[in-house]
């Protein structure tokens, strides 16, 4: 009942958010200002990851390719498959529940805390629109961020594989372009677009919603960061059941 | 002038307001006191309309707050403005910024006008040469000028002030509060503040409300709080040592 409870406020609170709008002045800067806070200031950490993640995934495919029939560009063909699939779309976007999502969370929930939201209220502005619809918009460019991590994943993966001494850079390049069904980026894309949403919403919602003081602001992040990932990959394996399965 | 009118509120089937009925007048400082969990902020919510009672009536000027379609509530919200007992000025924001938040969102002004405006304010409230800070570089007396100024920047008709001198030294809370009382006959705005401190009530009480246990038990000026036999009243009051002694000296005659 609980459950049901939360989500039924969560849906509210979406209807809340997209209620009435913010002067377009005033959004446009704090677009700009979201922007810069959840996709610039996520970028070190993602490229990072990203990297280090398509290398290791070169390297495990190369390590169990032990039966000599196999071809080596086999290798490039897993790194493109499992970076632009799974690991750039669903593992960053996991990272990013913890990174971004308590991030949204600690902010607007110090703001409950700090009866900022309260002002905000009182000012006659709807807060939940000023709040969260900006984070909304900013999460819009969240894909940009995806293409990047899928491009330096790749890299990481040809320059374990090429530079580890498992293939040559010819092997690789001929297993990135090998069945590329191009489909698959679009598939990629549209649940990045699926998770920006969740990303932005469900840490907003456990921040607006959260009660109690600087105790609670740390355990709401920290249920957002579950709530977000449970969600995230439920959302992927909807959308991949109804996307990739004929 | 805010007239309220059988006011009952409460929460998950506890009643917190029972049936308050009193008025505010402008131009002058009212003040709400009690004992913690007597109401007063309870009540104040109601008054700034983000608690709806169960029952009873607020009129702003006349007008009810319930009857007004949400775009006329928001226009009467806008003429209302809060000093928060935290302050909550925005923390992203300067102290220029936070005053002149209001004006960004409600009104079509140019910049310059803006910061014309709020270095009036700014200059009003004594804080001239804090318009580029932090709220978290700036101290506590500081922060609850910031927050008086941001609540009169648009020219309110109503000011709401929970506890505003809370955790500041008694010299910078004097100043506080007859920066509101100033403020107060300066704007002609009805001003009410949400207090529990008998300073205040010396200092700037022209009308004053006690509440107990969500009634409303005593109203009155600061010059009845001390010669009133209400019993809750004088236990409030002399809870004081300091009053409580001003007591005993002048029953001695001293």
């Amino acid at each position: 009942m609980f459950y049901l409870d939360a989500i039924g406020r969560y849906f509210l609170m979406l209807k809340g958010v997209f209620g009435r709008m913010t002067k377009g002045s005033v959004l446009r800067s704090l677009t700009l200002k979201e922007i810069d806070d959840l996709i610039i200031g996520s970028l070190g950490i993602v490229a990072f990851i990203s990297f280090f993640i398509g290398a290791v995934v070169a390297i495990q495919t190369a390590l169990n390719l032990t039966n000599p029939i196999i071809p080596r560009q086999l290798i490039g063909f897993a790194s493109r498959q499992s970076v632009i699939l799974e690991f750039a779309p669903t593992f960053i976007s996991v990272i990013m529940a913890g990174k971004v999502g308590s991030f949204i969370t600690s902010s607007i929930g110090t703001m409950r805390v700090t009866e900022q939201i309260d002002a905000l209220e009182v000012m006659g502005i709807n807060s939940l629109n000023y709040l969260v619809f900006p984070k909304i918009i900013a999460m819009m460019t969240y894909p940009f961020l995806i293409a990047i991590s899928m491009f330096l994943g790749i890299l990481g993966g040809y320059i374990a594989g090429v530079y580890g001494g498992f293939l040559s850079s010819d092997e690789f390049i001929t297993g990135l372009q090998d069945e590329f069904i191009p489909f698959h980026l679009v598939y990629a894309f549209l649940k990045t677009l699926l998770f920006a949403f969740l990303l932005a919403t469900i840490p907003s919602f456990h921040g607006y919603y959260m009660k109690g003081g600087a105790l609670e602001v740390g355990k709401a992040s920290t249920t957002s960061f579950v709530w977000t990932s449970v969600a995230i990959i439920i959302g992927n394996y909807i959308l991949t059941q109804l996307l990739l399965s004929s | 002038m805010i007239e309220v009118t059988n006011l009952h509120k409460g929460f998950n089937g506890e009643a917190i307001l029972k049936g308050i009925t009193t008025s505010f007048e402008r131009g002058k400082t009212n003040l709400i006191i009690g004992t913690s969990g007597s109401g007063k902020t309870v009540f104040l919510k109601c008054l700034l309309g983000l608690f709806v009672p169960e029952e009873g009536s607020i009129l702003y000027d006349g007008i009810s707050y319930t009857n007004l379609s949400p775009e006329e509530q928001r226009s009467l919200r806008q003429q209302m403005g809060m000093v928060f007992q935290g302050s909550a000025l925005f923390d992203s924001m300067t102290v220029e910024e936070n005053v002149m938040f209001p004006l960004q969102m409600f009104t079509k002004q140019k910049k310059t006008e803006m910061l014309e405006r709020v270095h009036a304010v700014l200059e009003r409230v004594n804080l001239e040469n804090a318009h580029k800070k932090l709220p978290s570089e700036i101290s506590g007396g500081m922060q609850k000028r910031v927050a008086i100024a941001r609540a009169i920047v648009t020219r309110p008709k109503y000011l709401f002030c929970d506890e505003p001198n809370s955790g500041l030294d008694p010299r910078t809370a004097i100043v506080i509060d007859n920066l509101i009382k100033e403020i107060t006959e300066e704007y002609d705005i009805t001003t009410v503040i949400n207090t529990h401190d008998m300073n205040s009530v010396m200092e700037i009480g022209e009308k004053i409300i006690f509440l107990q246990k969500g009634h409303l038990e005593w109203e009155g000026d600061k010059s009845q709080i001390f010669t009133t036999d209400n019993k809750a009243v004088t236990d409030f009051v002399y809870s004081s040592n300091l009053f409580k002694k001003v007591r005993d000296a002048q029953l001695k005659g001293l």
